[in-house]
């Protein structure tokens, strides 16, 4: 079972057509003053369209790094990366990303005026236009009642949503989000996960996940890949498109979750299923 | 040990709206009032003024040391018969044309410095050389070079300005956050476009820091550079004036060309910049 994933190339099977987002044997390098570090090793994968693909793997494993290599901020020193059969080498609003940290919305801009901004930054729509679909989009996150209150006057969880919206309303190929939710507190983080499902069902938007809590990536994903400790490798991927917020705690949630547990951390197959496992166990890092 | 762990009685209230207590109430006047700034700086300018006039007549002699209200006097007939306001017209225009230059030099410096790694060991390197140098000592040689009139002394304070307001900007831009510099870039903004959207708003804090004392020093320079060398150029400014009345001992209207000097200072600080505070940075929860 653990032999098949070596030297892998990405699960072709479900795909029709090209993939939406390829990402194929990518190693990432970044360099400290004194060495070059090695993130990842050649991972592979592959996004259709309207995938919720996440991440997954423990901290330090390169996940983060490879979110911002299909961003665009890092190249692959071997592999490549292509997005609608065009390689991928800079950043552009073709996908947006929704980072963990709330600062990522400039404290200079209202609400609306945050989500307005990367509409003019890159020139995709004139200022009325991007108003209007700004206000749609601010609607869709429940903040219209908020739209010129400034960044610093809104809670962990707004500033999350008005950074959904500002992402969503670029209309991104692919919107690609690194532990957006990590720095919410519990309650919150629940309805986020709950509200952001609810519009991809509407939306139906494409979605790459960066996440190290297991239950989340369960609950968010269709897809999951599993990536290994550092140097990140592609440990396995993992269906749950089957799983939502209504399956938290059922038995066949908590053996997937199990499951995906003892393929992170390389336990002994035997004795993690003989263990009763609890499942706040499982909940790895929050 | 086992009454400390016994269960006790779970209960649930019903709760009515609070309408017995008022939700919030307005501070006492007193209190009120004392939250005005103005206010308080207000008082303490009475006070200095009233320890000034105190002084002045313990001291009797006007020629040293002429009392608050003759001050007040001289700088009250200067302003009416215009000759003050002249004055105080010829050093600030000559102060804003250096002050506007220093700033788009430093701009353009520090522009530079963030884009290219050469850029930045320029900077590096000519703050270290011209910051420590006193502007005042760079007249003679402006003399030399501008002759003697407005371009000297634009050139002096344009040296006065640049290096602080340029120091000030680029610890301002390195302090920008990099998810706020990723973000900006995710939105495909590059080059000048990347500077003026994303780093220049959010290191607004510490430019206004930088233009502060970018003015502050400009003026210091200004009224320095006309006590010095004033006479030279046909019709001098305010320190000019200064320098004037000390010769003919018209103390009362020294203290009043300081007094100005001071004023316009105050009027800046609390007006212009505090205005500029207000409406940025503070309302945007950047400073407090």
């Amino acid at each position: 079972m653990n032999a098949s994933v070596q030297g892998h190339t990405a699960s072709h099977l479900t795909a029709t057509g090209p993939a939406l987002l390829s990402v194929d044997q990518v190693s990432l390098e970044y360099r400290t003053p004194q060495r070059v570090v090695r993130a990842t090793h050649q991972v592979s994968f592959e996004i259709d369209s309207a995938d919720r693909f996440i991440l997954l793997g423990p901290s330090g494993c390169g996940k983060s790094t490879l979110l911002k290599a299909v961003a665009g901020f890092h190249s692959p020193c071997e592999g490549h990366i292509r997005l609608l059969e065009q390689a991928v080498t800079a950043p552009g609003p073709d996908r947006m990303v929704v980072f963990q940290e709330f600062d990522q919305l400039p404290p200079w801009k209202t609400v609306k005026q945050n989500v307005m901004f990367p509409l003019l930054a890159s020139r995709t729509l004139p200022r009325r236009e991007a108003e209007e679909r700004a206000l749609h989009y601010l609607d869709k996150v429940g903040l219209t009642a908020f739209a010129d209150a400034y960044p610093h006057t809104l809670s962990g969880g707004m500033k999350a949503r008005v950074a959904i919206a500002r992402a969503l309303a670029m209309q991104p190929k692919i919107l690609l989000m690194d532990e957006p939710f990590a720095a919410l507190d519990a309650l919150t983080r629940r309805k986020m996960q709950e509200e952001l499902l609810l519009l991809w069902e509407e939306v139906r938007f494409t979605l790459l996940f960066v996440t190290h809590s297991i239950e989340e990536a369960l609950v968010v994903g269709n897809r999951i890949l599993l990536l290994s400790p550092h140097p990140g490798r592609v440990r396995a991927e993992i269906n749950s498109h089957q799983y939502g917020l209504h399956s938290l705690g059922g038995t066949e949630f908590q053996q997937a979750a199990r499951r995906i547990h003892r393929l992170l951390f390389d336990e002994n197959d035997v004795a993690s299923s003989e263990q009763a496992l609890n499942f706040a166990d499982i909940r790895i890092a929050y | 040990m086992s009454q400390s762990s016994s269960v006790r009685q779970e209960y649930e209230v019903v709760l009515e709206p609070l309408l017995t207590v008022p939700v919030e109430r307005e501070l006492p006047l007193g209190q009120r009032l004392w939250q005005q700034g103005w206010l308080r700086k207000s008082l303490i300018l009475i006070v200095l003024a009233v320890l000034w006039e105190l002084v002045a007549r313990y001291q009797n002699n006007d020629l040293l040391l002429p009392t608050f209200l003759q001050t007040a006097s001289a700088l009250y007939d200067g302003l009416i018969s215009g000759e003050l306001l002249n004055k105080v017209g010829i050093s600030l225009v000559v102060l804003l044309k250096g002050y506007l230059i220093g700033i788009a030099l430093a701009f353009a410096l520090t522009t530079l410095a963030v884009s290219t790694q050469l850029g930045r060991d320029l900077l590096s390197t000519l703050t270290s050389m011209f910051n420590p140098l006193p502007a005042i000592a760079l007249l003679p040689l402006a003399l030399l070079w501008f002759g003697l009139g407005q371009n000297s002394l634009i050139f002096v304070l344009v040296h006065s300005v640049l290096w602080a307001l340029a120091l000030n900007t680029y610890a301002g831009f390195l302090g920008v956050s990099q998810t706020l510099r990723m973000a900006g870039r995710n939105y495909g903004l590059k080059g000048i476009r990347f500077v003026l959207l994303i780093l220049i708003p959010a290191a607004l804090p510490s430019i206004l820091a930088g233009l502060k004392i970018g003015w502050a020093f400009a003026w210091r320079t200004l009224i320095a550079a006309e006590l010095v060398f004033g006479a030279t150029s046909g019709k001098g400014g305010l320190g000019w004036y200064i320098f004037q009345n000390r010769n003919e001992l018209y103390t009362d209207k020294v203290f009043a060309g300081l007094a100005v000097v001071i004023l316009i200072g105050l009027l800046v600080e609390n007006l212009v910049f505090d205005t500029l505070e207000r409406v940025t940075v503070k309302r945007w929860g950047m400073q407090h």
